[in-house]
């Protein structure tokens, strides 16, 4: 028996590897549709949205590159779609070079669903823009400066959405999706106070101990934080997509972690107490 | 046709109304700022049933009779603005410039029918509201609410340079071991025994992010010592900015060794400026050329837990050092020894063992005990409700 | 005079910079927004730096036959090709660029790259929550119950689990963040005047 517990002590990582593949694999090929309930941060970022009034404009900050697509995509299609839902326009911007098409792939995907949205005056995306903090402090003053085309190469002046668009006054809320450096804690250090934004935030997870303080001080009206939070917010839109699949993936992947930690304790225990015997 | 008359008599009835209806403007310069804003408040508007607020508006003026020209399109329950003119537009507001402000509301009839709102945007009625004014946007030349932070800087600085004299001055000052910095000689050494090269990643920020700058500092101390030992040293970069600061660098290192011929330009490798193709080209470097010792220190993100991972695969001892909290976990896991926020700012003081930087050292406990006493004499005071001492600090 | 010029350009914009946070008129607020400007500029024109030294390096290894030298030029070859069909085609949807190089390569390989992060996790957990000490049995239990809390499992167990988790999160965990930044944030400060004033001068090289 103490030969087993000697062998999972020194477990191959390759089979480490194997069991999160499995876990994480099944699920998303045979979902077994884990109940969600929302915590405070989602209900409040939904709360948030559905505060506005109908026809509202909002910014959309997607601040992210496809390598954290599986994270931080299917929010931003959630999102969208409840804005959508709503009535509310969207302007959509990003301060990673790689994020602008994640804006224009959203936004297809939910425009199949809501086939009657039209670019220029439903929603409009501005593209890429170097210069991060700068970026930020300067569509305080003016968005068209900032912008002066969008990611079409389309003048800012000839977008019907955007004539009624001046800086972030315009807006009813901006949304920052991000996943590190330039993202929400820049939104929050150089524009939330100092431009008085109602501010939300969708990042994640590993950010959530860092953003939890902006949450809780209030600089953040609401947050979304990884998949889990993607996944509560789908449940509480109505519309179970790309992160309620993915968070039975993740759910069993965490059990998969917590039982390799309990199980290489125990083997670490077992072969001390045997080499200790000896 | 009735209907017709019901809603000119209910315009009139609005008109009259309204136009003897002070909407309580006031307009401020904003303090503490660069001259260029005016805050601007008012009660809310009055919306009567079957009445729809079409616009409103912003409106200011250089002369108080006129002629006004827009500001900017309001919601119907906003009740402030900042008329900021920072974007220098030619109709912008313009500092120590007397202006004049008003609102502007555009009354329309509207019938519900269902759940949709009908709006008669043909008939309406413009409302303005008292015209306020003179005023100026004045810019300052001090920010009060900034004067603290002056005055902290201050006596920090103080206290470097007192400190950096005593040391200079053959004081000697006891500095506590940290681990991973003593282990850097070991790292080193172990390449050395090996025949292998040192691998140091500077992390993924440009040259204006303080963790980068400090990483540079290290990255000259380690090149120094790898020089001496004659081991070659690899630098891959995310960021472009960094190549010449970071050759810059590692020659710098090389000839305080006095082995000029150590620096190996090829060495110092720009990668890509994207995360996970940086993060797959130093994976391959530390799977190719095997290095002894990898050296994560600066600011890192997602790619942390996969370096350093790469690296433990590859038997090398791993040292990292970052102040962003978030990464510090992985790091703890993956790497024989991690330096933690401040212990990784003041590595290059620990490892050149300079007497004034190691003065500096002394300055920032000085320092960290006052910010200790700060917050607990902030909290007790806070508990008691007591908040003049909390608002001292406060900054604008 | 290698080391002078470039200390009194350290200091003498380290000083403005610290200055201009204090005094907000627009005559001075305006040279700092110029200096942000020039950075951000520098900044972007240091891509081409960035391209020249990739050239350089892999250029060199491929020519000469070097260790690996096929590597270098699936590096040139896919640098010179985004490069070109990103300037030429351009990157709307529709393009080359947008269709085939972001979505078709770059997407999934980037994916793939942060989906190792799974496998890493796994393997870094299980080496390293090894229980030698109390406190290393207070770090493995809270990653253990913040890990179930994070999932719907843990609401399974026990209703309130999810609220304290936040509490672990909110409390002792922002304690301990918010010490190792006040410590950063005071190192970043002394780093900053150690330069800005010259203590500190081994970035300056060891040339005269």
């Amino acid at each position: 028996m103490s030969s087993v517990w000697t062998k999972i002590n020194h477990l191959d990582k390759r089979w480490i590897y194997l069991f999160v593949l499995l876990a994480v694999a099944l699920p998303l090929i045979l979902p077994i549709n884990l109940p969600l309930s929302p915590s405070g941060p989602v209900m409040s970022f939904y709360k948030a949205i559905e505060s506005i009034p109908k026809g509202s404009i909002v910014l959309i900050s997607n601040d992210y590159d496809p390598g954290s697509k599986a994270e931080l995509y299917p929010m931003t299609e959630a999102v969208l779609y409840h804005l959508f839902k709503r009535n509310c326009r969207v302007v959509m911007l990003s301060l990673f070079p790689a994020g602008p098409p994640m804006s224009e792939r959203a936004v297809a995907r939910v425009t199949e669903d809501l086939p009657n949205l039209q670019y220029g005056t439903d929603f409009v995306n501005l593209g890429y823009k170097d210069g991060r903090e700068a970026v930020l402090v300067e569509m305080g003053r003016s968005i068209r400066s900032a912008f002066p085309k969008d990611y079409r190469g389309i003048p800012y002046d000839s977008i019907a959405l955007l004539k009624e668009v001046e800086n972030y006054s315009s807006f009813a809320l901006v949304i920052s999706i991000s996943v590190g450096y330039p993202g929400t804690k820049e939104y929050v250090q150089y524009a939330q106070g100092r431009f008085n934004l109602k501010l939300l935030a969708g990042a994640a997870a590993v950010s959530v101990p860092e953003y939890s303080a902006y949450y809780n001080s209030g600089q953040l009206s609401g947050m979304l934080t990884g998949i889990s939070g993607a996944a509560e917010y789908e449940e509480l839109i109505g519309r179970r997509a790309l992160a309620a699949k993915a968070i039975d993936a993740q759910a069993i992947g965490h059990m998969v972690i917590i039982l390799l930690i309990v199980l290489g304790n125990v083997a670490w225990f077992v072969t001390k107490g045997k080499k200790n015997h000896e | 046709m009735f209907q017709r008359i019901l809603i000119a008599l209910l315009l009139i009835f609005l008109v009259s109304v309204s136009y003897s209806r002070d909407l309580g403007l006031i307009a401020r310069d904003v303090p503490n700022d660069a001259g260029f804003a005016i805050r601007l408040n008012w009660q809310p508007i009055p919306i009567p049933p079957n009445i729809h607020i079409h616009r409103f508006y912003l409106e200011r003026g250089v002369q108080p009779e006129g002629p006004f020209q827009k500001v900017t399109d309001l919601k119907s329950d906003d009740t402030s603005y900042v008329d900021d003119g920072s974007n220098r537009n030619p109709n912008s507001l313009k500092p120590n410039t007397n202006v004049w402000y008003r609102l502007k509301i555009e009354y329309a009839m509207a019938f519900r029918q269902g759940d949709s709102l009908l709006v008669d945007t043909l008939n309406r009625v413009i409302v303005s509201s008292e015209t306020v004014g003179p005023v100026q946007a004045k810019p300052s030349w001090v920010n009060p609410k900034r004067l603290i932070v002056i005055f902290l800087i201050t006596i920090y600085f103080l206290l470097i340079l007192f400190f950096t004299r005593r040391a200079r001055k053959g004081l000697s000052l006891f500095v506590r071991k940290i681990a991973g910095l003593s282990a850097l000689d070991e790292a080193i050494g172990r390449a050395t025994e090996m025949g292998k090269p040192v691998l140091y990643c500077p992390g993924s920020q440009g040259v204006d992010n303080i963790q980068t700058i400090a990483s540079m500092i290290i990255l000259t101390e380690v090149s120094r010592r790898t020089a001496e030992y004659d081991v070659p040293i690899i630098v891959p970069l995310m960021s472009a900015f960094v190549v010449p600061v970071a050759e810059e660098a590692v020659r710098s290192g090389a000839l305080n060794a006095g082995r000029p011929d150590a620096f190996q330009p090829d060495n110092i490798r720009f990668l890509s400026e994207e995360q996970f193709a940086y993060t797959a080209g130093v994976s391959g470097i530390m799977l190719r050329e095997r290095p002894a010792a990898n050296l994560f220190m600066g600011a890192f993100f997602a790619e942390s837990l996969i370096l350093s991972e790469v690296g433990f695969s590859t038997g090398a001892i791993q040292i990292a050092g970052t102040s962003n909290v978030h990464q510090l976990p992985f790091f703890v896991v993956a790497c024989d020894y991690t330096l933690i926020g401040e212990e990784y700012f003041a590595a290059s003081s620990y490892i050149s063992k300079d007497p004034g930087l190691l003065g500096t050292l002394k300055g920032t406990d000085w320092i960290k005990i006052f910010t200790i006493a700060v917050i607990v004499i902030g909290a007790i005071l806070e508990t008691f409700g007591l908040t003049g001492f909390t608002k001292l600090f406060e900054i604008q | 005079m290698k080391r002078e010029i470039p200390l009194a350009i350290l200091l003498i914009t380290g000083l403005f910079m610290i200055f201009q946070y204090f005094v907000p008129h627009y005559a001075i607020s305006d040279i700092a927004s110029k200096i942000q400007q020039w950075a951000i500029i520098i900044t972007s024109g240091a891509a081409l730096l960035g391209i020249a030294n990739l050239l350089r390096v892999s250029l060199d290894q491929a020519i000469a036959r070097k260790q690996d030298w096929m590597y270098k030029w699936v590096v040139i070859v896919s640098l010179v090709v985004t490069g070109v069909s990103g300037i030429v085609g351009g990157i709307e949807p529709g393009t080359f660029f947008n269709d085939m190089i972001y979505f078709h390569m770059y997407t999934p390989m980037a994916s793939t790259m942060y989906a190792t992060l799974a496998f890493f996790i796994a393997s870094a957990a299980f080496r390293a929550f090894r229980v030698r000490s109390w406190q290393a049995w207070l770090l493995a239990c809270t990653a253990l119950l913040v890990m179930l809390g994070r999932i719907p499992f843990g609401k399974m167990i026990w209703g309130d689990f999810p609220q304290f988790v936040d509490w672990i999160m909110n409390v002792p965990n922002t304690v301990a963040q918010r010490a190792i930044l006040i410590g950063a944030a005071l190192g970043a400060v002394a780093t900053g005047l150690k330069m800005i004033f010259g203590i500190e001068r081994s970035w300056l090289g060891g040339g005269d």
